[in-house]
């Protein structure tokens, strides 16, 4: 994938690759709209995200494998492990700390990061697992122009609609705005009579199991292995830098666009797609420090 | 009393120099040496400066190839070969700097760690480097063309000669008005910045300062093992240089080389700790604790920031001024 260095590209390779970005653009919009839920209530960078997106796709492996548990019901489990295995680890850990300075949310959930890493590799090594694409979405169907492969199709859609679901509740409904009420004021919020740190556990729990549905969705098409979250956590970091944690669009739009910025770098030049990203929050950082969409507190 | 650190550096000192004579393995105190000096030079940002950098491996490591590339293929003799590493790390650190002072607190460490991930892709991808091998068999060749250091207590001096000298120069740098200031921009910045300090100019220096020796320590790493490697420039060395410090103690001096002494050893010697540890509480599991320094590593940054956050040297401060006020009520 992305080797075709041609001048004269077919159209059909380069929309391929345009929907590889989106897919890749897709992970990243979940994972940086979690990371900002999170950050906005909690103030934690929860580093452990990337190491929860990779548990989302290894349990969707290790259902099918040991339980004969399918794609489907998969897609609702993980997300619903993974975010009580978060309600935990925030009753346990992220609780101790909220009063002392930010650093210590990023240095308690890398910690978090490497035991969970650590313990799924002395399980499963670090080589990757394959897992099929579901029979009901495997195949292409013939636009006319390209053939579109159904489970990328597929993704981008189902990431689409988590993320405008999301953005729904938080923007759109009461829930939302006791949300973003705690987000700006928690003492006046729970003067009123709200459980701040039940919507406060309940919070981390939701961002984490976005992580994990997130791994979910890419357990067919990217190779599974404990280490898969690795890199990617820190492309998620800087998209998150790129585009401000400020507002719920924002990530989302940002996630998106970078993964067509780094899908159309692969057609042209595909030593720089793995750094691109990074070359971008460099030129948003000389321009707009504070971000595409910043609101910085 | 009032004595006490003086007495234990010199303690310290005296112990480094007689160390190669009552059994330690020099290459490893020396590897040990560099670390402590990388963990010193971070300390000197997160410690007395208060900015999380989670992109040190960059320096760390780019200098490292920087260094061996010029020993090398130049044919630099070693200690220009050290002063170009050291450059290195201070340019690196400049544009970091300059970058990552746009924005604050956990931002900073956001934009240092991805910074840095472009430097260790640049590494996995450009020619010099040699990418997954890295670069291998770099000479140790004669220090100002006289001395030569394929002698390994030869070599030891050199490196206890250079580390004192930095570490001088760190201890050096937190007493002086300079220090003074980037304390007092970690208390409170908008108190530094209103009694008139140019804050991001004072915060980019102490970037510069720390990067230049953290690339110092890299070289040195470099010139003594022979080899650098992608290793040196992942993320997870940013992260070994923070658990060095977090586990000696923030902010003090003696802390990263408590810090440094204790995280190398424990990577260094957990599979015998854990045949050890299966031997005497009959548990086979622990046999296989040397695969799994990974965990290790993570608990031990869990319980860090959950309960020990003064660290060893902190925690030994509070010991001492306990007693100390408890001799005094007397």
């Amino acid at each position: 994938m992305g080797l075709f260095n041609l001048p004269n590209l077919p159209l059909s390779a380069l929309l391929s690759q345009l929907l590889l970005g989106l897919v890749n653009g897709s992970f990243y919009a979940i994972l940086s709209l979690g990371l900002a839920v999170i950050f906005g209530l909690l103030n934690v960078i929860n580093f452990a995200h990337g190491a929860l997106f990779m548990m989302g796709a290894v349990l969707t492996w290790m259902g099918l494998t040991y339980f004969n548990i399918n794609y489907w019901a998969m897609l609702v489990l993980a997300p619903l492990a993974v975010g009580l295995f978060g309600v935990l680890t925030e009753r346990l850990l992220l609780r101790w700390i909220y009063k002392l300075d930010h650093l210590y949310g990023l240095l308690l959930t890398l910690g978090l990061t490497l035991l969970i890493e650590g313990a799924f590799r002395s399980a499963y090594g670090v080589s990757g697992l394959t897992y099929d694409t579901p029979d009901a979405l495997a195949g292409a169907t013939d636009l006319g122009f390209m053939f579109l492969p159904n489970y990328r199709a597929w993704v981008v859609a189902a990431s689409l609609g988590i993320c405008f679901a999301t953005w729904f509740v938080i923007e759109k409904t009461r829930l939302g705005a006791y949300l973003r009420a705690g987000t700006e004021n928690p003492r006046l919020v729970e003067a009123f009579g709200i459980n701040v740190p039940l919507m406060v556990t309940l919070t981390y729990g939701f961002g984490v199991a976005l992580a994990a549905f997130a791994g979910v969705l890419a357990a067919p098409v990217i190779q599974v292995s404990p280490l898969m979250g690795q890199n990617l956590i820190i492309v998620v970091f800087a998209i998150v830098v790129i585009g401000g944690m400020g507002s719920i669009m924002g990530a989302i739009l940002t996630g998106l666009g970078l993964g067509v910025i780094e899908g159309l770098t692969k057609v042209v030049y595909p030593e720089a797609s793995s750094t691109v990203v990074f070359v971008v929050m460099v030129i948003v950082l000389l321009i707009r420090p504070a971000g595409l969409f910043g609101k910085e507190k | 009393m009032k004595n006490t650190p003086s007495l234990v550096y010199t303690l310290l000192l005296v112990a480094l120099i007689a160390a190669p004579f009552v059994g330690a393995y020099p290459v490893f105190v020396m590897k040990l040496m560099c670390f402590a000096l990388f963990a010193s030079a971070f300390n000197l940002l997160l410690g007395y400066t208060g900015l999380l950098s989670f992109g040190h491996a960059a320096f760390f490591g780019g200098s490292a190839y920087v260094a061996a590339h010029a020993m090398k293929v130049w044919g630099l003799t070693p200690e220009l070969g050290l002063l170009t590493g050291t450059a290195v790390g201070a340019l690196l650190g400049w544009v970091f700097g300059l970058l990552a002072i746009r924005r604050q607190g956990i931002y900073f460490a956001m934009i240092t760690l991805a910074l840095a991930q472009m430097v260790f892709f640049i590494a996995l991808q450009a020619k010099f480097t040699g990418g997954e091998d890295g670069l291998q068999g770099v000479p140790r060749g004669r220090l100002f063309g006289v001395i030569d250091l394929r002698n390994d207590l030869t070599m030891y001096y050199v490196v206890l000669a250079v580390v004192v000298a930095a570490f001088l120069l760190i201890a050096r740098t937190t007493r002086s008005p300079f220090g003074q200031v980037l304390k007092g921009i970690k208390e409170n910045e908008p108190r530094a910045l209103s009694l008139g300090y140019d804050v991001g100019r004072y915060k980019l220096l102490a970037f510069v300062i720390s990067a230049a020796l953290s690339g110092l320590a890299g070289s040195l790493k470099t010139l003594v093992l022979g080899f650098a490697t992608l290793s040196d420039v992942h993320w997870s060395a940013s992260g070994q240089v923070i658990l060095m410090t977090l586990v000696g103690g923030l902010g003090t001096l003696s802390g990263p080389l408590a810090g440094a002494s204790v995280v190398v050893l424990l990577e260094n010697k957990i599979g015998e700790l854990g045949h050890l540890l299966a031997r005497l509480t009959t548990i086979d599991w622990f046999n296989a604790l040397g695969e799994s320094v990974t965990m290790v590593t993570g608990l031990i940054f869990v319980v860090c920031v959950l309960a020990f956050r003064r660290g060893i040297t902190g925690e030994v401060i509070t010991v001492v001024q306990k007693l100390r006020s408890l001799s005094n009520a007397k």
